[in-house]
């Protein structure tokens, strides 16, 4: 039986968001900038604009070349720290009907990409973006990148206070300043909402709220990133007060912008100065850059920021006395029959807020479709005490403040559309960058293997099992890590190898990766052949339900694997692999050519892969 | 159920060839609905309206027969897409145009509940048999519903007419023409299918206007000026002649058709056997294969 508690309080704590949307500082478009790129494309065409100049600019206005066809763009819409309107989401489902393939894709740094637009209709897109308060601007290129925040922040019962306006008012800032136009590479700051829920510690600023003395602050981690070499952020100070967030945040791109490489395009991320650096060196000249920082920004400067930051904090204040429970509990339930209660069981988790829920839609490898969009800006509309959602690193979508008594009925209006799975966020719903579907440097497609992941676990049932539930899967197309394999339970990035004499499309599978302030980085297990993935998964969990003693979950079961201290037979990684050897073997081309192809194509599998503008 | 509106229409007999319609056309009179000013492409709601009480046009009803019989604009007449494709040689648009009591100065607007698509193919139609005078309906049917506006039940129909005929070629491209067009820089294709079965294979050297890029919420085409600035970002010179097609029957080109004249192309032509044809002659086609562009879609 699963109980809903009801909403005990009054709804003004709820004013959050909804105030927010009257807040002018939240349009993020200039509608000039959309004719401005129009002309620039006409000259591109007439051959009167260089083709790297061209191309600096189209990605300063998040517009990517398609895969192997530059007639077509991807333009990357940026959702500063995941926040969406109903209005936004009607306006991107027009757009990716009009000019694009009419679905949209939520992306694992809380973006929503449009992909396979006519470069000559971009203009056209980034027109439509600005009138409803968005951008692209600044979402490709060198540069700061969408600034993300934990879709929970706000309603999460472990939050010492709400970071949304934070993270905004830090893209607000740096949006279109000179200070950020040509980093030696691209830049990212991720927010998080309490130390368990965000990515901190792989991007290049993370941050955790704390508060210290009855004041604000955060603990920053700088340096970290995912990529062809990973590193895990370093915490610059025990407590940065509030009140230091923007300077340290200056400090810390002017370093960058002076030191880092801007000859190696291989080690230009700021984690790879920080790494050659060595971190003592690199923080006490950031400290130092920091005092110089503080001394000389003008007040106007500061103020702008400021600004921002009160008109939000005066709103968010009622919020954070709150705090009540400890963990944010999933309603779950041993009893589930129908498909409302299996939902339930995964997609909904009460607020910290009494007798409201916050609502996940299970989203295929982040893909939506106009119409689904549309009906999704409804229950907004209808459901949403806040009138907003969130989008998630886990290309979903979340729709908070939902009182108990409507649950059932937003249930019902999703799955009239197909947006009623249950199991997101957890094992059953794997992300998947966007691979060979649009991805210049892409060797497989890790979208489609997510995709088939997702029906075939669902078949399953597997998001009914527990123990499965906490753990995740996440899937790039090659070693860049869009797909953020290194910081899921079962990881897999793509690659390419010979068998015999064949080439077959290949995953490298990572144990144990996990997010949040104590978050790490997995590792490398083995090479599974792309048709073998599912299969791979699949013994795991059969060997974990045969080994499972006590209470592990899978996750715990193979983060003790992952350092050699599994309690069963198998102990160490070595010994799951020898399990696994046996299932990774492929028949010969000539008996079953299948299992040497990619998923989503019936072609021999090769791997081409053109310039990469990094579609990170 | 029939009504017959005959009181000022006369009927000048049901022709069957060419030779027969250009001897009698001249003997037309006194042919009615007529008005003197020309409609726009776009015929909003509330000018039908008026021409609908003033008894000053022909409405074409171009959805299924059953949904017809339901219920319907007031005065309008059933074609079914359907009819007209089952033989749409200039001699049959011009025998189903007498039929539904159309002569050469008869206004006519057409609706569907397809996004204007259908209507279209059909409005082409009669361009094609030298109609001058015809119009598309800027709403679906189901949007003139929502807007409560009136509709009836009861069937029409009206004493045939005797439609002239002048084909004009100008707006009329076959296979031959389009394979002859794909390497002249004076002409440009456009594919208005959508985008993954553009990208999957299209005629080459054809460029992708999608059916889905040029209408608008409330309206089966955008503004001219709109339109005018999508042709312009393209970089498509208006001189230049378009010829438009789409996967099957030219119903989707057709709207694409009328958009490139709302942008205020001049010369446009309409491949009306499109890309089946196409292939079924064994044509040459760009495929793309180098991307699983089929897997983003959510559908
Ligand atoms: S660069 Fe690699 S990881 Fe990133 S989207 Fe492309 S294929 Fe995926």
């Amino acid at each position: 039986m699963i109980v809903l508690v009801s909403p005990a309080v009054d709804s003004d704590v709820l004013s959050s968001s909804k105030k927010k949307n009257l807040n002018p500082d939240e349009n993020w478009g200039i509608v000039e900038e959309s004719e401005y790129f129009a002309n620039k494309v006409k000259l591109f065409r007439q051959d009167q604009l260089d083709a790297d100049e061209f191309r600096r600019f189209r990605l300063q206005n998040g517009t990517y070349g398609s895969r192997l066809n530059s007639d077509f763009s991807m333009i990357r819409i940026k959702v500063p720290g995941g926040d969406i309107s109903p209005e936004q989401m009607e306006k991107i489902a027009n757009l990716a009907e009009s000019f694009s393939i009419g679905s949209a894709h939520v992306s694992t740094r809380q973006n929503i990409q449009l992909h396979w637009v006519q470069l000559e209709d971009v203009s056209e897109v980034h027109r439509g973006l600005a009138e409803c308060g968005l951008t692209s601007r600044e979402a490709c290129g060198n540069t700061i990148r969408n600034v993300m925040c934990s879709h929970f922040a706000g309603v999460c019962s472990n939050e010492p206070f709400d970071t949304t306006i934070y993270a905004k008012a830090i893209a607000k800032f740096f949006l279109r300043n000179p200070i950020c136009q040509n980093l030696p590479r691209k830049f990212k700051f991720n927010f998080a909402c309490c130390s368990e829920h965000g990515y901190v510690r792989i991007a290049d600023v993370g941050l955790v709220p704390t508060i210290q003395d009855g004041l604000r602050g955060f603990r920053i981690y700088l340096g970290g990133g995912l990529g062809a070499a990973s590193f895990i952020g370093h915490l610059l100070e025990e407590f940065t007060p509030e009140s230091r967030l923007l300077s340290t945040s200056m400090a810390t791109i002017r370093v960058y912008d002076r030191l880092g490489n801007r000859e190696n395009p291989a080690r230009n991320r700021m984690r790879y100065l920080v790494n050659e650096m060595g971190w003592k060196k690199f923080q006490a000249v950031l400290l130092k850059e920091r005092d110089i920082v503080e001394a000389t920004t003008s007040i106007p400067t500061k103020n702008s920021f400021d600004n921002v930051l009160n008109i939000g904090n005066n709103i968010a204040n009622s919020l954070s006395t709150i705090s009540a429970k400890k963990i944010l509990p999933l309603i779950n339930t041993d009893n589930i029959q129908t498909p409302y209660e299996r939902w339930l069981n995964t997609n909904v988790i009460a607020q910290k807020q009494l007798g409201y829920y916050s609502v996940s839609i299970t989203l295929g490898a982040g893909d939506i479709t106009s119409n689904q969009l549309r009906v999704l800006a409804e229950c907004i509309r209808e459901f949403s005490e806040e009138q907003k959602a969130r989008t998630t690193p886990q290309q979903n979508f979340f729709i908070r403040y939902v009182q108990s008594d409507l649950i059932p009925k937003l249930f019902t209006k999703l799955s009239s559309i197909g947006l009623g799975n249950p199991g997101a966020n957890t094992i059953v719903s794997p992300v998947g960058c966007s691979g060979t579907t649009s991805c210049n440097l892409a060797i497989t497609n890790s979208h489609r293997l997510a995709k088939e992941i997702q029906s075939k676990f669902l078949e399953l049932n597997f998001d009914k099992d527990s123990d499965l539930c906490t753990s995740t899967i996440k899937i790039s197309g090659c070693p860049n890590s869009c797909g953020q394999h290194e910081v899921a339970t079962i990881g897999f990035y793509g690659g390419a190898t010979r068998i015999g004499n064949s080439m077959a499309p290949i995953y490298t599978m990572l144990f144990a990766g996990s997010t949040g302030e104590t978050g790490d980085l997995g590792k490398i297990v083995m090479r599974v052949p792309a048709k073998r993935v599912i299969d791979v998964v699949l013994k795991i969990i059969e060997s974990y339900r045969e080994e499972k003693n006590g209470n592990d979950t899978l996750h715990e079961w193979i983060h003790k694997i992952s350092i050699g201290k599994g309690d069963g037979k198998i102990k160490t990684l070595e010994d799951i692999k020898k399990i696994l050897v046996p299932v990774i073997k492929l028949p010969s081309f000539a008996e079953n050519p299948d299992s040497y192809k990619d998923y989503g194509t019936d072609s021999n599998f090769v791997a081409k892969t053109a310039r990469g503008e990094c579609a990170a | 159920m029939n009504n017959m509106t005959t009181q000022k229409i006369k009927n000048d007999g049901d022709y069957s060839t060419i030779a027969d319609l250009k001897q009698n056309a001249h003997k037309k009179e006194d042919i009615v609905p007529t008005t003197t000013s020309t409609l726009n492409l776009l015929c909003d709601v509330d000018t039908l309206r008026t021409l609908i009480k003033e008894d000053k046009v022909r409405i074409i009803d171009v959805r299924k027969k059953e949904d017809y019989l339901k219920d319907h604009i007031p005065t309008s007449v059933s074609l079914p897409l359907s009819d007209l494709l089952a033989d749409d040689s200039p001699e049959s648009i011009v025998k189903i145009s007498n039929n539904l009591g159309i002569s050469d100065n008869t206004p006519v607007v057409v609706y569907d509940d397809t996004f204007g698509a259908l209507a279209s193919r059909v409005a082409w139609s009669l361009k094609f048999i030298g109609h001058k005078n015809v119009s598309l309906l800027e709403v679906t049917y189901s949007s003139w519903k929502n807007l409560g506006l009136e509709v009836e039940e009861k069937s029409n129909n009206f004493v045939k007419s005797s439609h002239s005929i002048d084909i004009d070629y100008s707006i009329y491209a076959d296979a031959v023409y389009v394979e002859d067009a794909q390497y002249d820089k004076s002409k440009v294709i456009i594919d208005s299918r959508e985008r993954l079965n553009f990208l999957t294979e299209h005629i080459p050297n054809s460029k992708n206007i999608p059916y889905t890029m040029i209408r608008s919420e409330d309206s089966i085409l955008r503004k001219p000026a709109e339109l005018k600035r999508f042709m312009e970002n393209r970089g498509i010179d208006f001189n230049s002649e378009i010829i438009t097609y789409c996967g099957s029957v030219g119903t989707l080109s057709g709207l694409v058709f009328f958009a490139l004249k709302t942008a205020g192309v001049p010369n446009v032509k309409l491949y009306p056997k499109s890309f089946k044809e196409w292939k079924s002659l064994g044509k040459p086609k760009t495929e793309f294969k180098d991307a699983t562009y089929w897997d983003l879609s959510a559908e």
